[in-house]
């Protein structure tokens, strides 16, 4: 017996295999314990309550929704709010803290200067205060419901929001969409081909503008042989009539809500602070001897820093490029502040009609370690990609 | 080494085991650690759960609490005031955070049966309106037909809302703000047409506009909104000690018992009065309390009326009439059930 648990293979599995076992008891006792207290309490446990009727409207709906839906589709509807807002605020964070990270560097004094001054403040304020900042700011500037600012005719702002023109997808609009990978698999063939016909006769074909052609081509081309399926709803100012009625008409255009654009720009202007900082790194990471090896063999700035150095710098920006995206899709949830409907204020109404707490935190945490997981995935995808390959 | 290993997964199981261990009741829980813990409006809802600028309390629902410190401890100062929004205030009371809620809440049906709590009674009854500009030209709810309607997240409100435009046939737009504060901002600032909340909020948030007088508060109530202290299922004798706190403030104002006169009212011969007082019979003993409980009750906090009328009756800044609040005899529907 003792010899056989001195053997450190046998042994090491036993300890593991106890842990998972005390975990996993742990783990039933709590959810266990829970039930029973809520049960003694008599507060309605389980998930049924999705199914209930909401009866509650919700401003801004990417799905169809009304009162008469479920509960389970009002999350549903909260859900895809979060993930519209963390999925365009980690493109505009990202450009933007490149820019400004790349800027940091810059030999130009003042440049550099502005970016490290823009990295400081927004870094060291709390991130509820710049969506208070940005929200009430937008507000208190823009003109009222039964005004407006324009520009170029097609995009008005006003308190109500960005109104813009919506595209109406008539029956055969799934053509155009259908070119779209088409002309990707073109674009794919065809680099692969300029790059082998460069290796072969050194001379480099246009493929930038074969491939631009290419990517609208296809779907223009799809667009008249559908039979033109697309519409445009603009939208429609009414200046007459009672009070009530003037301003945007609800059925006309799309409304880009000040919630969602407040808490937008709050998201990506402080991320792209911290993206910065990441960026910059990075590529200072990057030794000297690079770049004064590119210059040496005639390569240009530009082309230095895009084909020598961004490339190395990648390798070390990418894993912490992923916790700020974290970062971000997480402080999506301060939304409630402000009123855009994301996840957790959503399922706040939904937890306040129903009782539900435990059931709606639950989904709350799932729903955020699901898209962390994900993003986690996505960009552990591609820093493989970029790692460096040991031979 | 695995013995000692053994016995702390045994000792561990032993302690996770006895986590559901079952406290005493509520009132000795209170008179143990001398003091009554009351969930309170955490949003400043002046007349109802406010603090100033010295952090005073001050509201009907805060001196419901205070009725009931005073007749656990005789001291309306025996209370501690945990600030709740609409979101967390079940979870506080459920959890055992505070013993009593008393912040504008109000009784439904699912609240009453799947919450695990009880309505004590109905301290103010109320009902949802629309707070509009008056330049907007309206006159009626029912005009608000495409209106952006700004309101606070997690509450009844939403509920009514929806079913008031719906039951008309009336498109709206409504944005749901986590705090008070914000719903006003953006008020203020235009995003929305119309304020919803029960119309009583929205007597005292008017109060808080730079121009309060710019503003109406449209006639239509739209709901029924009976606002009401909750206690916690299962403990049956602190749900008996919390109503009839209520009850004793609405006794008093109808036998005329007030803070002012109750000593002198204690030679009265008034049968009904001396019950009240505990000079003949005891009804404190079986509640847990002492005797006098209900003299201490007006003693210190005043009778119903003199709560309403000092916190947001006719002469105070918010002006709400008593109307359905007024007593069963006076024309209203507050009616207690008799001590005896």
């Amino acid at each position: 017996m003792a010899t056989f648990l001195n053997n450190p293979t046998i042994r090491g599995w036993v300890f593991q295999i106890l842990f998972v076992l005390v975990l996993g008891w742990f783990v039933w006792d709590i959810i266990d314990n829970t039930s029973r207290n809520l049960q003694k309490a008599n507060i309605a446990a389980g998930y049924g309550f999705l199914e209930r009727t909401a009866g509650f409207g919700i401003v801004q709906k990417l799905v169809p929704y009304t009162e008469a839906s479920s509960y389970g589709r009002a999350l549903f509807v909260g859900l895809l709010n979060t993930l519209l807002v963390a999925g365009i605020g980690i493109v505009l964070a990202t450009l933007l803290g490149f820019i400004v990270g790349v800027a940091r560097l810059s030999s130009n004094w003042l440049v550099s200067r502005v970016a490290a001054t823009y990295v400081e403040v927004l870094r060291n304020v709390p991130l509820l205060l710049q969506l208070f900042f940005w929200y009430f700011a937008v507000l208190r500037s823009v003109p009222g419901m039964r005004e407006k600012w324009s520009f170029l005719g097609i995009f008005h702002l006003n308190i109500g929001g960005l109104h813009v023109p919506k595209l109406i997808l008539g029956e055969s609009a799934w053509m155009i969409f259908a070119a779209i990978p088409v002309a990707i698999a073109v674009m794919i063939f065809v680099a692969k081909w300029g790059h082998e016909r460069q290796s072969r006769t050194g001379i480099r074909p246009p493929i930038g503008l074969i491939n631009t052609a290419v990517l609208i081509g296809l779907p223009v081309i799809a667009f008249f042989i559908a039979g033109r399926p697309l519409h445009i709803s603009m939208p429609v100012f009414t200046e007459t009539g009672p009070l009530l009625r003037r301003g945007f008409q609800t059925d006309s255009g799309m409304t880009i809500i000040p919630e969602f654009l407040g808490l937008l720009l709050a998201l990506s202007l402080y991320t792209a602070a911290y993206i910065a900082e990441v960026v910059r790194s990075g590529i200072q990471a990057v030794t000297r001897g690079q770049t004064e090896a590119a210059a040496s063999l005639g390569l240009r700035p530009r082309q230095t820093l895009r084909l020598v150095v961004l490339p190395q710098a990648m390798r070390i920006i990418i894993p912490p490029l992923t916790n700020q995206y974290l970062n971000l899709t997480k402080n999506s949830s301060l939304a409630v502040a402000i009123a855009y409907p994301d996840l957790v204020a959503v399922g706040g109404t939904v937890l306040n009609q129903t009782g539900q707490a435990v059931e709606v935190v639950s989904i709350w945490m799932i729903f955020y370690l699901g898209l962390s997981f994900l993003t986690s995935a996505v960009m552990g995808y591609f820093n493989k990609r970029v790692a460096l390959v040991e031979r | 080494m695995n013995r000692n290993f053994a016995s702390i997964l045994v000792g561990a199981a032993l302690a996770l085991a006895s986590v559901t261990a079952a406290g005493a009741g509520t009132l000795e829980d209170v008179k143990a650690k001398g003091f009554l813990q009351c969930g309170a409006n955490g949003g400043n809802l002046i007349g109802f759960g406010a603090t100033d600028e010295k952090g005073e309390w001050s509201g009907i629902d805060v001196d419901f609490c205070r009725a009931m410190a005073s007749a656990i401890f005789n001291d309306p100062t025996k209370v501690k005031f945990t600030p709740l929004n609409a979101k967390e205030r079940f979870t506080a009371l459920q959890s055992g955070e505070v013993d009593v809620l008393s912040r504008n809440t109000t009784w439904t049906m699912s609240r009453d049966s799947s919450l695990g709590l009880q309505f004590v009674g109905v301290t103010y009854y109320d009902g949802q309106g629309f707070m509009v500009r008056k330049s907007l030209g309206v006159s009626s709810a029912l005009e608000l037909s495409g209106a952006k309607v700004c309101t606070q997240t997690g509450t009844t409100t939403e509920l009514n809302l929806a079913d008031y435009f719906r039951s008309n046939n009336m498109p709206y737009e409504v944005v749901a703000f986590e705090k008070n504060e914000e719903v006003l901002q953006a008020y203020e600032a235009g995003r929305c047409d119309a304020y919803t909340t029960d119309a009583s909020g929205l007597y005292a948030e008017r109060l808080k506009l730079v121009a309060p007088d710019d503003h109406m508060i449209l006639p239509e109530i739209i709901s029924k909104e009976p606002l009401g202290p909750a206690v916690r299922q299962g403990d049956d004798k602190w749900f008996t000690l919390a109503k009839w706190t209520l009850f004793a403030l609405l006794n008093a104002e109808e036998l005329g018992l007030t803070k002012a006169n109750i000593d002198e009212k204690k030679t009265s011969d008034n049968p009904e009065i001396k019950r009240f007082l505990g000079i003949e019979g005891d009804f404190g003993t079986p509640v847990g309390l002492s005797g006098d409980w209900a003299y201490n009750i007006i003693k210190n906090v005043g009778n119903y009326g003199e709560i309403f009328d000092a916190n947001i009756g006719p002469s105070t800044k918010l002006g709400i009439a008593r109307g359905l609040n007024n007593l069963w005899s006076k024309g209203g529907i507050q009616y207690a059930p008799p001590i005896r």
